[in-house]
């Protein structure tokens, strides 16, 4: 990444085009709404009748409609009473007595008496037109598609996963019919089939919407889901059994408006409303996904993606979704132990204060992590300016897809160079501090989250070294023989920022507690800098941000309470 | 005495006549194409000037063609919305996916007279600057498709078909394709998606009108059969003398495929509106009446989705009398003449000219339950009221006609079929609901006679078993 050609400053952008607006009606109420509005790929498409409802405050139930997906128009679900104006055989249009526009309402061509819906999702406004959301003649068409949605599904929801998050639920009590008149035997369909490796479907729960198959297709570029079979005995299939396994499958089960799709990992786990939902940022990439984490007291279930157009949108890969688990090991650092023996904090920090406090200029190297917050960074960053340390972090890439994974795997290798920790290629550093080890110039070697021992320096040369200060949050080689051991925290135990690959500086939030002892890095970090540097005023991980954003050019004017729940983007 | 009037099918039946081109030939065959090809610039009276093309085409809008396909549509109202300026090919395509049940009229053209059909293509290919067409035929017509294959070939070898036709530098390539068997894929946009290698799923319209978006997101032409071998016919006789055949707006011939309880079941090609409904099951030289001893009970006037009509109905129809004037006029079920606006005009269609007569033997339970089986089987499963109500249609009447009905199953399977018709995707939605619409209401008694004698046999059991 070249400092050079992504510091200058973005040309001012061209004063945009006015909007073209037109005026239609909805339920009654004048509302003027943009011509044109961003389609599914964001290119600008006439305004659909859905858009323009949301656009006046109101809403229209649908199932296979998504912002982010193609039109199918297949659930029939977001039907809409409409009238247009009438026009005169001049073209003119032609006025009630009052003066108004006489308004023809859409009806069957063969039974005039009966209303025609259209497909909200898909048909476009027009000057003068009449929407009608909430008319008797829209509710009844909604209900009916209910009724026809329900009475082949198995009605489950006390087992059902998706029970509390689940549209059918939510529509059927809104929409729809307190009894079913449905006297027929139900169709039968296969149950729990295993579509792929993290995902199971139900097809009698199923309504056929084919938001799985449109993303896996459209969106994931996989071609693994299709419909067998015809009619009433429609079936959600993958080509070959097993055959949905890309890295974006359980987006489906996000995009699965019932309880069809379910993901391996999380079904009969947790009923959603015991979830307690905390925004945060999936750290598993460059990328930075937004994330929401679900969880319960002190345990995670899942994360899900969080929309976020400047980042992910609305989907995440599944190996970044999955990276959870670790969160939760036995063997996570609990305790604080000094030369190998459990210790308070306070012992700790004391005993490391006063030895850093005397450590000569140049005495003293830090490896940080690109793993770690920017916050944690740039007090890290502070301690090793007070001796003139090396500081540097470790690289770690892996291939790019086409989607959402970045082919470098720390989250915060931006956070790293901004705040001066690493230069723009990660580790080159490292040998020089290795040099330093052997040479005996370097006396005391701070490393927070990596296992220095497998880049470079080796267990024999940290052997050599007065003080190793290590915090970490699984053990490793390096955990193993640290003077000082920290025990950390997981990235959804605390608070901080990351900044992503392309500069999109965004929030944590702590979803559980930290296990043990341990603590965040950055709260322990706040004892210890001022310490030892001698510099302090600030208390509080927006203090610590506020302080930070001073310091550092890249942030400068920015607020911790500013940045919103999406980000913002910062000059890298 | 009504006869048949034998445009399309003039040759098609007599003795000797066969498939291949040198017969084709012998009988006048491509003389309108070379005709058509051979169409000189017109000038308009407003200074306007037509291209040879713009000419065939503003001759087929005059002599009045309405598609035969089912939904009885202006052709040349039709070609006239065809995106002509977006720069991308612009593809025809044959359907020849006869599969509403009762019709049997194009298979007889492809069969016995495939250069017909290619020889109507070719000009109407021409005359909307398509360089590529298709005929998408049922998957149950094999013998068909090879017919059409040789034919093509024979085509092309006699340079009717290919690289510079005839030596005008026109260009054209005809492919077939065989359906894999699904009544779906003669909807249009479904055969569209079928043609693309991809599941029949009807397109939403809008934004998917194949005149704009058709194959390969396209402009495109979708033709039926029948159609597009009056094309042909169009430019042999001119639009003019064509438009004389028939009744005005409903101009010249049709070919009825006329079966059920006749005597004398069977296709037989009429001016359209000149033979009435009573003519075409009556008459010697049709359908030859009902079997002796039996009385009309119904008739379904247009392939299976039309809504059927109950004898001894009267219907208003508008008529224009010498002075001009519309009046309404009564007009009993078999004195309505057999074309569009009359039966549209009775609350039915004419749909793919498929009569299906049924006599005072029938019950109309078990005709139903039949029909509503055909849908449920056919209907795509794409959108959620014809997926879920066909099937629901299905096996309401399957248990009236089973002995497990209920006195309320007439109401009940009205409003479900009123939950389905105009609002799905396509028109397959009205074809599953109008059978079950038209029987429950024209013949209420028998199917609530039918509900209550179930409950009676079963001691008023609130609810029927269930299957």
């Amino acid at each position: 990444m070249s400092n050079a050609a992504t510091t200058a400053p973005a040309p001012a952008p061209a004063a945009p085009p006015p909007v073209e607006k037109i005026k239609i009606k909805v339920d009654g109420r004048e509302v003027e709404v943009p011509k044109l509005l961003p389609n599914w790929q964001g290119k600008l498409e006439p305004t659909t009748m859905l858009q323009a409802v949301q656009l006046a405050g109101g809403e229209v139930p649908h199932y296979c409609y998504h912002p982010k997906l193609p039109v199918a128009g297949n659930c029939r679900m977001c039907l809409v009473e409409f009238g247009t104006p009438m026009m005169g055989p001049d073209r003119k249009p032609v006025l009630n007595e009052d003066g108004t526009p006489k308004i023809a309402k859409s009806v069957l061509p063969y039974e005039p008496q009966t209303p025609r819906g259209a497909i909200a999702c898909a048909t476009p406004i027009s000057p003068g037109m009449e929407l009608y959301p909430n008319s008797p003649a829209t509710k009844q068409m909604r209900e009916a598609v209910l009724e026809s949605l329900l009475i082949n599904h198995p009605l489950d929801c006390p087992i059902c996963d998706q029970a509390g998050e689940c549209k059918l639920q939510e529509y059927s009590v809104e929409h729809g019919q307190a009894s079913s008149r449905f006297v027929e035997a139900k169709v039968h369909k296969p149950k729990a089939v295993d579509l792929g490796p993290r995902i199971v479907l139900d097809d009698e729960r199923c309504v056929l919407c084919t938001r799985c198959i449109r993303f896996t297709k459209d969106i994931a570029g996989d071609d693994a889901l299709g419909i067998v079979n015809r009619g009433s005995y429609n079936t959600i299939a993958a080509w070959k059994a097993g055959a949905f396994d890309n890295n974006y499958t359980l987006n489906t089960v996000d995009l699965c408006p019932v309880g069809a799709l379910t993901s391996k990992d999380f079904r009969f786990k947790m009923r959603v409303w015991f979830l307690k939902e905390t925004k945060s940022v999936c750290t598993s990439c460059g990328t930075g996904c937004n994330i929401t984490i679900g969880s319960r007291e002190s345990t995670i279930h899942r994360y899900e993606p969080r929309d976020n157009d400047a980042v992910n949108g609305p989907w995440m890969c599944d190996s970044g979704r999955l990276n959870y688990k670790w969160v939760a090991r036995e063997d996570r650092l609990k305790e604080v132990l000094v030369r190998g023996a459990k210790a308070g904090w306070g012992t700790a920090l004391k005993e490391i204060s006063a030895k850093l406090a005397t450590a000569p200029q140049g005495s003293v190297a830090v490896v940080a992590s690109a793993r770690q917050t920017t916050e944690e960074l740039y007090l890290l960053k502070k301690l090793a300016a007070k001796f003139d340390a090396l500081t540097d972090s470790v690289a770690r890439n892996g291939e790019a897809d086409k989607l959402l994974v970045s082919a470098d795997r720390n989250p915060n290798r931006t956070g790293a160079r901004l705040t001066g920790v690493a230069s723009a290629e990660l580790g080159l550093n490292l040998p020089r501090i290795a040099a330093g080890i052997a040479n005996g110039s370097i006396k005391t070697l701070i490393v927070f989250g990596e296992d220095v021992t497998k880049h470079g320096l080796g267990g024999d040369l940290l052997a050599q070294l007065d003080t190793l200060i290590v915090s970490d949050i699984l053990p490793n080689a390096t955990t193993a023989i640290a003077t000082y051991l920290l025990p950390g925290c997981a990235p959804a135990e605390k608070r901080g920022t990351f900044v992503n690959v392309k500069g999109r500086l965004q929030k944590l939030m702590q979803a559980v507690e930290p296990k043990g002892d341990a603590r965040a890095e950055w709260e322990f970090l706040l004892e210890l800098v001022p310490h030892v540097t001698g510099q302090s005023g600030f208390k509080s991980i927006e203090g610590l941000f506020n302080q930070m954003a001073q310091e550092v050019p890249a942030f400068a004017g920015l607020e911790w309470a500013k940045i919103g729940d999406t980000g913002v983007t910062v000059q890298i | 005495m009504p006869e048949q009037f034998k445009l399309i099918l003039k040759h098609a039946d007599s003795p000797g006549y066969t498939p291949d081109l040198e017969c084709y030939a012998r009988h006048g065959g491509y003389e309108a194409l070379k005709k058509a090809l051979a169409t000189t610039a017109r000038d308009l009276a407003d200074g306007k000037k037509l291209s040879p093309q713009e000419v065939v085409r503003e001759d087929v809008k005059a002599s009045g063609l309405r598609g035969r396909g089912g939904a009885g549509f202006s052709a040349g109202l039709k070609w006239s919305f065809v995106d002509r300026r977006s720069g991308k090919p612009i593809y025809l395509i044959c359907n020849a996916d006869e599969s509403e049940p009762g019709t049997f009229k194009d298979r007889q053209i492809l069969h016995k007279d495939p250069h017909q059909l290619i020889e109507g293509m070719i000009i109407s290919c021409w005359a909307n600057d398509v360089k590529l067409a298709y005929i998408y035929i049922r998957g149950e017509m094999p013998h068909g498709a090879r017919l059409l294959e040789k034919a093509l070939a024979e085509a092309k070898a006699k340079g009717f078909l290919g690289k510079n036709i005839l030596g005008t530098g026109y260009d054209l390539e005809i492919y077939v394709h065989r359906g894999a068997g699904a009544y779906i894929c003669g909807e249009e946009t479904g055969l569209i998606e079928s043609l693309e290698g991809k599941r029949a799923y009807p397109r939403i319209k809008p934004p998917y009108f194949p005149a704009v978006l058709g194959l390969y997101m396209c402009p495109t032409i979708v033709n039926n059969v029948e159609t597009l071998c009056h094309v042909k016919h169009i430019v042999t006789m001119g639009p003019a003398e064509y438009a004389k055949l028939g009744t005005p707006n409903n101009t010249g011939t049709r070919i009825v495929s006329l079966s059920g309880d006749v005597m004398k079941p069977g296709y037989f090609e009429v001016e359209v509106g000149k033979v009435t409904l009573g003519q075409l099951i009556n008459d010697p030289n049709f359908g030859g009446g009902l079997r002796p001893g039996r009385s009309l009970k119904a008739v379904i006037p247009g392939g299976s989705s039309s809504k059927v009509l109950k004898a001894g109905e009267v219907f208003k129809l508008n008529r224009k009398g010498a002075d001009g004037q519309m009046t309404k006029v009564d007009v009993p079920l078999l004195d309505l003449p057999y074309d569009f606006d009359s039966l549209q005009g009775a609350g039915t269609m004419s749909g793919s000219g498929a009569i299906i007569v049924m006599d005072d033997s029938r019950s109309m339970v078990d005709v139903l339950a039949n029909l509503s089986e055909f849908y449920a089987h056919e209907s795509c499963g794409q959108c959620t009221p014809c997926r879920e109500g066909a099937l629901w249609l299905a096996k309401g009447t399957h248990r009236l006609a089973h002995g497990e009905g209920r006195k309320q199953d007439a109401d009940y399977l009205s409003h479900i079929a009123q939950n389905i018709q105009g609002r799905t995707i396509c028109a397959f939605g009205e074809a599953a609901s109008w059978p079950v619409l038209s029987f429950v209401k024209k013949f209420k008694d028998e199917f609530e006679a039918q509900g209550a004698a179930d409950e009676a046999a079963r001691g008023k059991a609130a609810r029927p078993n269930q299957h």
